[in-house]
């Protein structure tokens, strides 16, 4: 364990140099060096106690390494200044115009995103919850085929499947023509979700890929919190008079708000900075923050305003994360 | 329970199993596109719309040499990748659960936060990491990018299926004079092993169809997803379909065997039981 945490070190330290990344390495890198030194020399009780921490070390200097000093040069970063527009090295200068620029240059792709992810989180938990609930509750001897089901389309590549559902919502495709047989169009349009007889390169369409890839994180954690539930409690509410509708309000709904609070977050999260869904099924007027981001950073090369585009990103929804989770009541449950 | 009661009942009871039907339809429609698809003789550079059934794309699921590459790199990325994460993940997970210490709230939270990030900030900030250092991007790039997440995945998992371990199995088996090396390698191991397995194929698909943190790291380096992406400008050879029902029927294959495995070992762990 202690060599792999060394061999960890020594291949992090080729690639991560300058202060604050050397401050930190220098510091995991004594603390890796204090637990082999106690261990040891001290008995066996030392060596119990020391044990956690000896397990941990290799791991948590991986996220360290890649996760928080990552996040550390995004920071420097995004207040740098880039000198002209062919300066990729940005020197840090306290520049928070990138922030000001981040947020007026790309206001509607923050609202659409934070729009989009939204609905599309309410919609799979709409689509979520029945579907869980008859597995946990009716599945019997068949819950884990089910539930392996439901992982079954996620095991085919991510852009493959979103390039299937282009397929299916194209002019030509067979959604649009199942409408048109049935002379939904009208509905469709008055609903917003067709425009002018299209459903691709329309908002419904991005939200409705979006709801389609993010499911199964929704389902998931919802079987978990519902499968917990001993059926024995509803049967005694019932016992008490109360109809089906309420056991399910009363006793079913609240033991699960774990689950559909964790669902949200795991569908909400991963909607909102996603932009394969608007790149394949959207159009240029539903582009979503994250593909703005990859285009300031990989194709105008502009890397300070891309890194505080991020940080707007993660403020923003650490923020909804919080109020959300103070809404639910749920603070003790994550 | 008066009758018209009952019968409400039974109908909502319907009406929710309708749903979960369709919903288990909606998951699979694009699934049956893309084998569907994959059998479709296209006219022109896209395969968009139908035109006529053919196996010739099955016959040859590796004529477009820059697909089969790409799988192969994602294939071994995935594969390191995993073997990393997996090591380091099943020691953190071991950690947490084996162990009270002071901390492990903060392991907690730290552990779960590159699962809550999106995606896009994990990406751009490793490679503003990477640029601001001058390391080039790579291979090795896209391996650390993907070990930073698996390792995440893993511990996580791997400590919700975990928690109910027994460890006095490890205790009885000190004390009939096993030393704790070898308490852990005969007793806890074999035992959390599958938990290790099961977390490790899920990183592996993870790892495989990343598109978004791959996409900032990789460099020049090519993989799966990101091929794809490329190609969905230019052309859609129907071998991405073959490809992709291939990993499926792997993975559909992967998951009825260890349902099988587990169903046979449930009875064998019911068996004693009933007889008693």
């Amino acid at each position: 364990m202690v060599f792999v945490a060394l061999g960890v070190v020594a291949l992090a330290a080729q690639w991560v140099t300058g202060a604050p990344a050397i401050g930190l390495l220098a510091l995991l890198l004594s603390s890796v060096v204090a637990i082999i030194w106690t261990a040891f020399m001290g008995g066996l009780d030392t060596r119990r106690a020391l044990a956690p921490y000896g397990l941990l070390n290799p791991g948590i200097l991986w996220l360290s390494l890649f996760f928080l000093a990552p996040l550390w040069s995004m920071l420097e970063m995004s207040l740098s200044s880039k000198k002209s527009r062919f300066d990729f090295f940005p020197a840090f200068s306290w520049e928070w115009s990138n922030y000001s620029k981040a947020l007026t240059d790309f206001g509607p792709q923050f609202g659409r995103s934070f729009l989009y992810a939204g609905i599309a989180t309410i919609l799979t938990l709409l689509i979520g919850y029945p579907l869980a609930y008859v597995i946990a509750f009716r599945g019997g001897k068949y819950r884990s085929v089910l539930l392996g089901l439901i992982a079954v389309p996620f095991f085919t590549s991510y852009l493959i499947r979103t390039l299937a559902w282009q397929n299916l919502l194209s002019d030509s495709g067979p959604v649009v023509s199942v409408l048109e047989t049935l002379r939904l169009e009208n509905i469709m349009e008055w609903l917003h979700i067709m425009d002018n007889g299209r459903l691709i390169n329309t908002p419904a369409a991005v939200i409705g890929g979006l709801t389609y890839n993010f499911l199964p994180f929704m389902i998931l954690p919802i079987y978990v919190s519902l499968e917990k539930i001993d059926v024995r409690l509803m049967d005694a509410s019932m016992d008490l008079y109360t109809t089906a509708t309420g056991a399910f309000r009363r006793v079913v709904l609240p033991l699960s708000l774990p689950g559909i609070f964790a669902g949200s977050l795991l569908v909400f999260i991963p909607a909102a900075g996603d932009f394969v869904n608007a790149k394949f099924l959207g159009s240029p007027q539903t582009t979503m923050i994250g593909s703005s981001i990859q285009d300031q950073f990989l194709v105008q090369l502009n890397y300070p305003l891309a890194a505080a585009m991020s940080f707007v990103l993660m403020a923003i929804i650490t923020a909804s994360v919080l109020v959300y989770a103070k809404f639910m009541g749920t603070e003790d449950l994550t | 329970m008066t009758r018209a009661h009952d019968s409400k009942q039974k109908w909502g009871r319907g009406a929710i199993n309708g749903f979960a039907v369709a919903g288990m339809l909606y998951l699979f429609a694009p699934i049956f596109m893309i084998v569907l698809f994959s059998f479709n003789n296209p006219k022109g550079r896209f395969n968009i719309v139908w035109n006529g059934f053919t196996l010739k794309n099955w016959a040859n699921p590796f004529s477009h040499p820059e697909l089969t590459d790409a799988l192969i790199v994602s294939l071994e990325i995935a594969f390191i990748s995993t073997l990393i994460a997996s090591v380091l993940g099943t020691c953190i997970a071991l950690a947490l659960s084996r162990y009270k210490f002071k901390g492990s709230g903060g392991v907690n939270l730290f552990l779960v936060l590159p699962l809550t990030s999106p995606e896009v900030v994990l990406g751009s900030s490793l490679a503003t990491l990477f640029l601001a250092r001058g390391v080039s991007f790579g291979i090795v790039t896209v391996i650390i990018a993907h070990v930073m997440f698996q390792v995440s995945f893993v511990a996580v998992t791997l400590r919700a299926r975990i928690r109910g371990f027994d460890w006095s199995l490890e205790q009885a088996a000190m004390d009939l004079g096993a030393s704790p090396r070898r308490a852990f390698w005969k007793i806890t191991f074999p035992l959390i092993l599958p938990g290790i397995l099961a977390a490790a194929l899920l990183s592996f698909a993870l790892s495989i169809d990343d598109f978004i943190i791959t996409f900032f790291n990789a460099g020049s380096l090519v993989t799966f997803p990101l091929q794809i992406f490329g190609a969905s400008r230019v052309a859609i050879p129907p071998q991405i379909n073959v490809l992709a029902t291939m990993l499926l029927m792997a993975s559909i294959a992967i998951l009825v065997g260890s349902l099988i495995i587990e169903s046979r070992r449930r009875r064998l762990n019911a068996g004693p039981e009933s007889k008693r």
